[in-house]
């Protein structure tokens, strides 16, 4: 169709025809509309643009960066760091107020809370669990019983320096006996304590047994466990009597505690976290409904 | 593209609507009048509603999410509300249209509305008719540049007006204002100004009929809803063929009808249309139309009403030799009155849910994990988010109890358990929702799953309440 001749043009619309054919049905050669053509070019134009700034093409073990020196995960650390920054006087505002006054600014208190929340869930669920309540040997933060005391400093004592934590001075430390394993008591010995505990726990009726327990219990046990079986919160000795077992309540379970003894271990955490991080955990920790009130002192004007 | 002879396209022909006076221009005026109060009054009309919620009649809070509109104010979870009214509006328009054809389009619409008043501003600036398609075919010239220039600053006016009015609605109106002429109003009011501000002038001074004919779904929608009995712009063809002029009829007075064939009805059509085509989807119905034939009906001495508001019925009725029927009488048939009972229902059902909705409510989520806990007195204890939403602009003190879970006992994050009792006190904010975590602790004998409520009582004099089931877990 070079020579202007050939040329099949359309009645009705004026357009040139391709010169094919079917049934009677031909295929009009619309030109593209303008606005079209030019976006198409300018797309072009914008792709060799973007190939030159951005990260594009991929080579053999690498791929080519792009001038701007973008990269995805680049700008996903740009935002955190901003993110960081932005954060960062609450932070600050957070280590720089003692615990014990937290309370006494609500605001600070809730960012406190929430950064716990988020905090919990990276360096705490591994033992607690997600909803802190805890497992066969990992205490449920949930409850009112303690084993170290429930306010706030207190808490925050325990996750600053972990519970037997080897190689750390200021780590708490309560160390029971092995009496079985360690022949301070005898096999039938330690069977009277076990009936001891179960009583004093409400969970069995006194008997025999029970009573010659009792006598054991306030020659071994009592030094740290009270003599009435409440517990010691400065030796980390937990109460017998409550409805609360952190490794179990029943015969067996108690008789393999007073035989072994039990030396559950939990993370000193000022060596990987900040002091806010750690406070805001215990803020997180002291709001899931056990948190006790700070004992005041004589004299103290708190509120 | 070749020209050629193409027949895909239709181009647009100039309208030039010509000036005129009646019953329905006069209607028009007013109509438009009331509208563009409405639109431009409304967000500075100002009511009191004490000092804990603006005080503007009509203001949608997108940022705080709340709707007032006088007396009632709208959270988002009664936004059915605001549905209803959505229906209500096109019900409304069913029974308007089947009652009256499209009134809305002739009268009421915004296009309409502003697309008139811009003609006006056109015919202040350029002259009437015949002088608008004179200057619009004249060759640029300073003088042509000057009208240009100074009707579209004109029309730009109105159209920054038009679009600067519409972002009153969604803030306080006297403190945007200020805001928007310091240049310290949220970006959003300017990009919203200025892209209410182009659409007015596109619309209202370019496109005009266009956006009537091609772009709206209205009258399509409408023309299927019209029917024989609906009352529409119509030129009694009966009555008026063969047309002729006054001189034709009085040389052979049998041969012609009223019609003079004057044009009047085709000049002073805004859409363009020449009505004695028949009804047609480009017909807005404003009627201006009727208003310049019967001027033109009085000045050659015959009856008006040649071109006139009728239902097709009544023309055929009146072909066959029917008196004309008033056509307020056509208004009542079984079709309207079924829309309108309907409207009215709506309406009635919205009015009453609206008087007996309560304004303070409760609403829990109990804790999932962990889903109960064992206190150390062996008691088991469930944990709960409790919202009290308080929907009046002013604090309320409200009470928040348990029913159907006996001995158990209620207290929250900001107390400790020796305070529990059966229930807790609250003051909830104005116009807000205050979150209570509440614990709750009950003896550890007892059903695995225990169904409850949680209650909560307005403890002023007003009082009112709202209850929510919820459930307590044991081991």
């Amino acid at each position: 169709m070079a020579d202007g001749q050939d040329k099949n043009i359309d009645a009705t619309t004026g357009t040139e025809l391709k010169g094919h054919e079917w049934d009677g049905i031909a295929e009009l050669d619309t030109p593209l509309p303008r606005w079209w053509l030019w976006t198409f070019y300018a797309t072009i134009i914008f792709a060799i643009g973007y190939v030159i700034a951005y990260p594009a093409i991929p080579m053999l073990h690498d791929y080519t960066r792009g001038m701007m020196g973008w990269s995805s995960r680049g700008a996903l650390a740009k935002e955190l760091a901003a993110r960081e920054a932005e954060i960062a006087p609450l932070r600050r505002a957070i280590a720089d107020t003692a615990i014990t006054d937290l309370p006494g600014k609500p605001q600070l208190m809730q960012a406190a809370v929430e950064g716990g929340r988020a905090a919990f869930k990276v360096h705490c669920v591994q033992c607690h669990g997600s909803g802190a309540a805890g497992a066969k040997g990992y205490p449920n933060l949930n409850d009112d019983d303690w084993l170290w005391g429930g306010d706030l400093a207190t808490i925050e004592k325990t996750i600053t320096d972990g519970v037997r934590n080897p190689n750390h001075d200021a780590t708490r430390v309560s160390m029971m006996p092995a009496f079985g394993r360690d022949q301070l008591l005898t096999g039938a010995q330690v069977n009277d304590v076990v009936a001891h505990v179960r009583v004093i726990s409400r969970q069995d009726r006194p008997s025999a047994a029970s009573q010659r327990g009792a006598k054991l219990f306030a020659d071994n046990c009592a030094v740290c466990h009270g003599p009435d079986g409440k517990g010691t919160r400065a030796l980390g000795a937990p109460n017998l009597t409550d409805g609360i077992w952190l490794y179990g309540g029943d015969t067996d379970t108690i008789h393999e505690t007073v035989w072994n003894s039990r030396q559950g271990v939990m993370p000193r955490w000022d060596d990987k976290l900040d002091k806010a991080t750690i406070r805001m955990l215990a803020t997180y920790v002291h709001s899931l409904g056990g948190g006790e009130a700070t004992l005041v002192e004589a004299g103290n004007g708190v509120e | 593209m070749p020209a050629g002879s193409s027949t895909l396209y239709e181009k647009r022909k100039g309208v030039y609507p010509k000036a005129v006076d009646g019953f329905y221009r006069r209607l028009k005026w007013a109509i438009m009048a009331v509208t563009l109060a409405i639109y431009w009054g409304t967000p500075w009309l100002r009511w009191d509603r004490g000092p804990y919620a603006p005080d503007q009649a009509v203001l949608i809070d997108l940022a705080h999410r709340r709707f007032y509109l006088f007396a009632i104010e709208i959270w988002p979870h009664e936004f059915y509300y605001v549905a209803g009214l959505l229906i209500m509006a096109g019900i409304g328009l069913f029974l308007v249209t089947s009652a009256v054809g499209r009134a809305w389009c002739g009268y009421a619409c915004p296009q309409t509305v502003w697309t008139d008043l811009y003609q006006h501003v056109e015919r202040f600036i350029d002259g009437d008719r015949n002088a608008q398609i004179k200057l619009a075919k004249a060759p640029w010239s300073v003088a042509k540049l000057t009208r240009r220039l100074t009707k579209w600053g004109v029309w730009l006016a109105i159209a920054f007006a038009t679009g600067g009015a519409w972002i009153f609605y969604f803030a306080d109106a006297p403190t945007l204002l200020h805001d928007v002429w310091a240049g310290s109003a949220a970006p959003v009011a300017y990009a919203t100004m200025a892209v209410l501000t182009a659409t007015t002038l596109l619309l209202g001074g370019f496109m005009r009929e266009q956006v009537c004919i091609y772009m709206c779904p209205w009258p399509r929608i409408q023309t299927a809803m019209l029917d024989e009995k609906s009352l529409v712009v119509t030129y009694k063809d009966w009555r008026g063929e063969q047309r002729g002029s006054v001189k034709k009829a009085q040389a052979s007075p049998d041969l012609f009808g009223d019609c003079i064939d004057c044009n009047q009805c085709v000049a002073v059509c805004p859409t363009g249309i020449d009505i004695r085509e028949g009804p047609q989807v480009g017909c807005i119905t404003c009627a201006l139309c009727i208003d310049a034939c019967d001027k033109v009906m009085r000045q050659v001495g015959r009856q008006r009403g040649l071109i006139d508001y009728c239902t097709q019925e009544d023309v055929e009725a009146e072909k066959q030799g029917a008196p004309p029927r008033r056509a307020l009488k056509t208004l009542l048939r079984p079709r309207t009155l079924a829309y309108a009972a309907v409207w009215l229902s709506i309406g009635a059902a919205m009015l009453f849910a609206l008087g007996a909705r309560t304004r303070i409510d409760i609403a829990a989520q109990q804790d999932r994990n962990p889903i109960f806990v064992r206190l150390s007195d062996g008691a088991i204890r469930n944990a709960y988010m409790v919202k009290v939403r308080n929907m009046e602009a002013r604090p309320r003190p409200v009470t928040v109890a348990i029913e159907g879970l006996p001995d158990a006992m209620l207290w929250t994050d900001a107390m400790p358990r020796e305070q529990a009792m059966a229930t807790v006190t609250a003051t909830v904010p104005a116009d807000s929702v205050a979150k209570l975590r509440l614990f709750i602790a009950a003896p550890a004998p007892g059903p695995q799953r225990q169904d409850f409520a949680f209650t909560v009582r307005a403890t002023d004099r007003e009082g009112g309440g709202d209850s929510e089931p919820a459930r307590f877990e044991r081991p």
